[in-house]
C-alpha cells in the first residue's frame, strides 16, 4: 500500500515548512514535496502604493536578507525611472551586498550547519545546534558569529542599521561610506580572512569523511543560473544572467534580465505557497535549475579575487563539467565570502566611495521596471508594474528559495531513497533529510524561531489520508 | 484688554483676555501634547488631545479652543487626562492603516512621537483596516489617505496662510476625507499652487513630497510662522 511520509516542521531552517514522502506499493521512495506552509501575501498588498515606498516595504519580507530586497527594489525603481545612477551609488549599493553575503553565509555555515559537520549527523537533535557548537568548540563558534557580524557592520555602517535599512533608494543611495566607517571595516578585514580560512579547513575536513552525503545529497543533473560579468566573471549585483547545464556548457548567456519572463516560467503547485519557477525552453518541470552559490559558481569562469579564484580552481575539478552535488553549497559558500571580502577590500581603496553624488532624480518614465539582484541564496527578481502616476499596480516577485524548490524536492527523495525501504521511519534518514535542505539554507519569509528548538513530526499517511504511524521528537 | 488670572497645575498666572488655556499654559512652560494645532493658522479643537480638567466642569475641555476666564482652575496632567489621551491615540491609529516601519515620516511623525511620550505600547481596539487611495497625481506632491488623522492643518493653510483655498474636507465621521477643489485628482486641481505648504504642515506621512522613501520626510514648520509673522506683523526675522 502506496502512503505518505510528513517531516513537520523542519528545523534550523529560515521560515517554517513541512516535507512529504511519498511510498510506492512496494515500500520504496516515489517522490518528495517539500511544502512551504506559510502565507505572506506582499505582492498583493503592496499594490497600490508609490513605487518609491517598495524599498522599504520589501525588505520587511525577511530579517535574514532585507538588504537582498533593498537592492533588487530599488533596482526596479531606477528602472521605472529610466537612469543611471551614478557609479559611487552603484559600488555602495554593492558594498553593502559583499556585506550581506559574508553575514547570510556565515549564518548559514556556523549557525545553521556546522553543528552537523562537527558533532555528526546522529547526535542528538537538542545538543546539535549552535548552542551545541558553543559547548564543543568555544572558539569555533565565536569567530563564526564575529564573521556574521563583521558582516552586519557593513550594512549598519551604510545604511544605519543592520536590519532593514531604507538606504537604497529608486534612482541610488541616500548617504556615502564615511571616513571613520572605512578605517572601521579595514581595522575588522585581517580578523574575517582568518576565521574564513577556519571555516575552509574545517568544512575541507568534513569533506574527507562525508563522501556519500557528496554523492546522495542533492547530485543530480539540473541547469544552473547566475548573474556573470560580460567576460564570464562571478557576479552579484550587476551583469546578465546565463544558464550552464550538468555538463558545463553555457546554454544562453548575457540574457536581460529585465526579460526574465521570456525565459523564465512560474508553475504554481497546490502543495506549496512557493513558486516554482522553471527554465521557460525546456518547459516544466525539465526546466529546473538551481540558484544559489552553487550556481553563481558553476556559471562563472573566475570569481575576478585571487584568494577565491585559487579556491574556485579546486571547486571546479570536483564536478565533470559542473558541479552537481548540493552538499557542496557549502563550499561555494564559503568561496563567496572570500570573494566578498576580498571585493570589500579592494572598494575600501576606492575614493568614489565618500562621494556625495549619490542619487538620480526623475519622474516616470517606464511603466514596468525589474531588479535584479543576487540574494545570498540566488537571484532575486523584483518586478513592477506602475500607473502613470507610480503607483503599484502589479508586483511580482522571484525569489532564490523558490527557484530551488524543484531542486529541493529531489534532494528530499534522493536521500529517502537511500535510507527508507519498508515501513518504518529511520531516525537517521530524518536528520539527512533536514541536512539536505539545509544545503540550499532556505529562507521561507522572516520568521524568527529558536535554533534547532523545534519538534519534529513525521507521519506516514495512507492515500485515504489514514495516519499509519507517527513519530515525534523534540 | 483687561488680563485675567487663573491657577494651571497650581501655578498662578495671567494673561489677556481672549487668550486660550493652550496659548497661556504654553507661556507659561507647561508642554501640553497637541495634533491638530499648528503655529501660525487658527485652531479647531479636532484631535482632542489638549483636553484639560477645569474645575466646576464635569466634561474636558480642548485648551487650543477653550478661552481663559479669571479665577479658573485648570489641570493640565491627570490620571483621567492620561487615559483619555492615551485612548485618543490608540483610536486615531486603529482608525487609518498607520504603519510605522515602513512610511516616509517614521522618525519624523507627530502622532509616532505622540504615542511613544503618552505611553502608548499598544492598541487595544481592533484596527478598522478601511481601504483608502494614494493621490499620487500631483507633480510635486502625494497624499496618503491612509495615514490621514483629518487633523485639516492642510485645509487651514491653504486657505489661511497661501489663500488657495485647495484643500477641503469631504464627508462626515470616519469617512471624512481631504479633498483638493471639487474632490477631482490633486494633480487636476486648477487652484493649487504647488506651494508646498499644506506638505509643510501635515503632522504624518499622509501628505509628502513625490519619491519620499522611508523616514525621509522631514518637515521645516518655521516657516509657516515665520510668513505668518511676516505678514501680519510685518517681522522677517526667522
Amino acid at each position: 500500500m502506496s502512503k505518505r511520509i510528513v517531516i513537520d516542521p523542519v528545523t534550523r531552517i529560515e521560515g517554517h515548512a513541512k516535507i512529504s514522502i511519498f511510498m510506492d506499493d512496494a515500500g520504496n521512495v516515489s517522490d518528495a514535496i517539500f511544502h512551504v506552509v506559510e502565507f505572506r501575501g506582499f505582492e498583493k498588498f503592496c499594490e497600490g502604493r508609490p513605487y518609491s515606498e517598495m524599498p522599504g516595504i520589501t525588505p520587511r519580507i525577511c530579517g535574514i536578507c532585507p538588504v537582498s530586497h533593498l537592492l533588487a527594489s530599488a533596482k526596479a525603481g531606477d528602472a521605472i525611472m529610466a537612469v543611471s545612477i551614478p557609479p559611487a551609488a552603484d559600488k555602495l549599493r554593492r558594498l553593502m551586498n559583499l556585506g550581506q553575503i559574508v553575514q547570510s553565509h556565515a549564518l548559514s555555515f556556523f549557525h545553521l550547519s556546522a553543528p552537523d559537520f562537527l558533532m555528526g549527523w546522529d547526535t542528538p537533535q537538542a545538543q546539535r545546534n549552535v548552542f551545541g557548537l558553543i559547548a564543543a568548540n568555544a572558539d569555533l563558534a565565536r569567530a563564526g558569529i564575529r564573521l556574521r557580524q563583521f558582516g552586519q557592520e557593513v550594512i549598519e555602517i551604510l545604511g544605519g542599521k543592520k536590519i532593514h535599512p531604507a538606504w537604497a533608494v529608486p534612482g541610488g543611495v541616500r548617504s556615502p561610506l564615511t571616513e571613520a566607517g572605512r578605517d572601521k571595516i579595514r581595522a575588522w578585514l585581517p580578523e574575517t580572512f582568518a576565521t574564513t580560512q577556519v571555516a575552509f579547513d574545517l568544512f575541507k575536513k568534513t569533506l574527507t569523511t562525508h563522501q556519500r552525503e557528496v554523492q546522495i545529497f542533492g547530485n543530480f543533473p539540473s541547469l544552473f543560473m547566475g548573474l556573470v560579468a560580460p567576460d564570464g566573471t562571478w557576479e552579484h549585483h550587476g551583469g546578465k544572467l546565463r544558464f550552464t547545464d550538468s555538463s558545463g556548457s553555457i546554454i544562453a548567456d548575457q540574457l536581460d534580465p529585465q526579460k526574465y519572463y521570456e525565459f523564465i516560467g512560474e508553475s504554481v503547485q497546490n502543495s506549496s505557497y512557493l513558486k516554482s519557477p522553471y527554465y521557460l525552453p525546456l518547459g516544466f518541470p525539465d526546466g529546473m535549475y538551481r540558484v544559489g552559490p552553487l550556481a553563481r559558481l558553476n556559471v562563472c569562469e573566475q570569481m575576478g579575487v585571487p584568494k577565491a579564484d585559487a579556491e574556485l580552481k579546486n571547486f571546479k575539478q570536483m564536478g565533470r563539467g559542473a558541479v552537481t552535488s548540493s552538499f557542496l553549497y557549502h563550499y561555494a559558500r564559503l568561496i563567496e565570502i572570500l570573494a566578498s571580502l576580498e571585493y570589500i577590500e579592494r572598494y575600501l581603496d576606492d575614493p568614489d566611495l565618500l562621494s556625495g553624488n549619490l542619487r538620480a532624480d526623475a519622474g516616470i518614465n517606464n511603466l514596468r521596471g525589474v531588479g535584479v539582484s543576487e540574494a545570498p541564496r540566488g537571484t532575486l527578481f523584483h518586478d513592477y508594474t506602475v500607473d502613470a502616476n507610480g503607483l503599484l499596480r502589479k508586483v511580482n516577485l522571484i525569489v532564490a528559495t523558490g527557484q530551488n524548490n524543484l531542486a529541493m524536492n529531489q534532494t528530499v527523495a534522493q536521500i529517502a531513497r537511500h535510507y527508507v525501504h519498508g515501513n518504518d521511519i529511520p531516525e537517521p534518514m530524518l536528520n539527512r533529510i533536514e541536512h539536505g535542505i539545509r544545503c540550499y539554507d532556505p529562507c521561507l519569509s522572516c520568521s524568527t524561531h529558536a535554533v534547532g528548538q523545534m519538534p519534529l513530526l513525521v507521519r506516514l499517511i495512507a492515500p485515504d489520508g489514514t495516519v499509519l504511524n507517527e513519530m515525534a521528537r523534540g | 484688554m483687561a488680563a485675567k488670572t487663573l491657577t494651571i497645575d497650581g501655578k498662578q498666572v495671567s494673561a489677556e483676555e481672549g487668550a486660550t488655556i493652550l496659548e497661556v499654559a504654553t507661556d507659561a512652560g507647561i508642554k501640553l501634547p497637541t495634533l491638530c494645532h499648528l503655529d501660525g493658522v487658527y485652531d479647531v479643537g479636532a484631535c482632542r488631545l489638549c483636553l484639560v480638567e477645569v474645575a466646576g466642569i464635569g466634561k474636558l475641555l480642548p485648551a487650543c479652543t477653550t478661552k481663559i476666564s479669571e479665577g479658573m482652575d485648570v489641570k493640565t496632567d491627570s490620571e483621567r487626562l492620561r487615559k483619555y489621551r492615551r485612548m485618543t491615540l490608540e483610536l486615531l491609529f486603529a482608525e487609518r492603516n498607520h504603519v510605522c516601519a515602513v512610511c516616509v515620516a517614521n522618525g519624523h511623525c507627530e502622532l509616532q512621537t505622540l504615542a511613544y511620550s503618552q505611553g502608548m505600547d499598544h492598541v487595544r481596539y481592533d484596527y478598522s483596516t478601511p481601504k483608502w487611495s494614494v493621490d499620487a497625481t500631483h507633480r510635486l506632491f502625494g497624499m496618503d489617505h491612509n495615514r490621514c488623522i483629518l487633523c485639516a492643518r492642510c485645509v487651514r493653510v491653504c486657505w489661511h496662510i497661501e489663500g488657495a483655498g485647495t484643500k477641503n474636507v469631504s464627508g462626515r465621521g470616519a469617512k471624512a476625507t481631504i479633498i483638493s477643489d471639487l474632490n477631482q485628482p490633486w494633480g487636476d486641481s486648477e487652484t493649487c499652487t504647488a506651494c508646498g505648504k499644506c506638505v509643510m504642515s501635515c503632522p504624518t506621512g499622509a501628505l509628502f513630497y513625490q519619491g519620499s522613501t522611508v523616514s525621509e520626510m522631514e518637515r521645516d514648520r518655521t516657516k509657516l510662522e515665520f510668513i505668518v509673522n511676516a505678514r501680519e506683523k510685518k517681522q522677517w526675522l526667522p
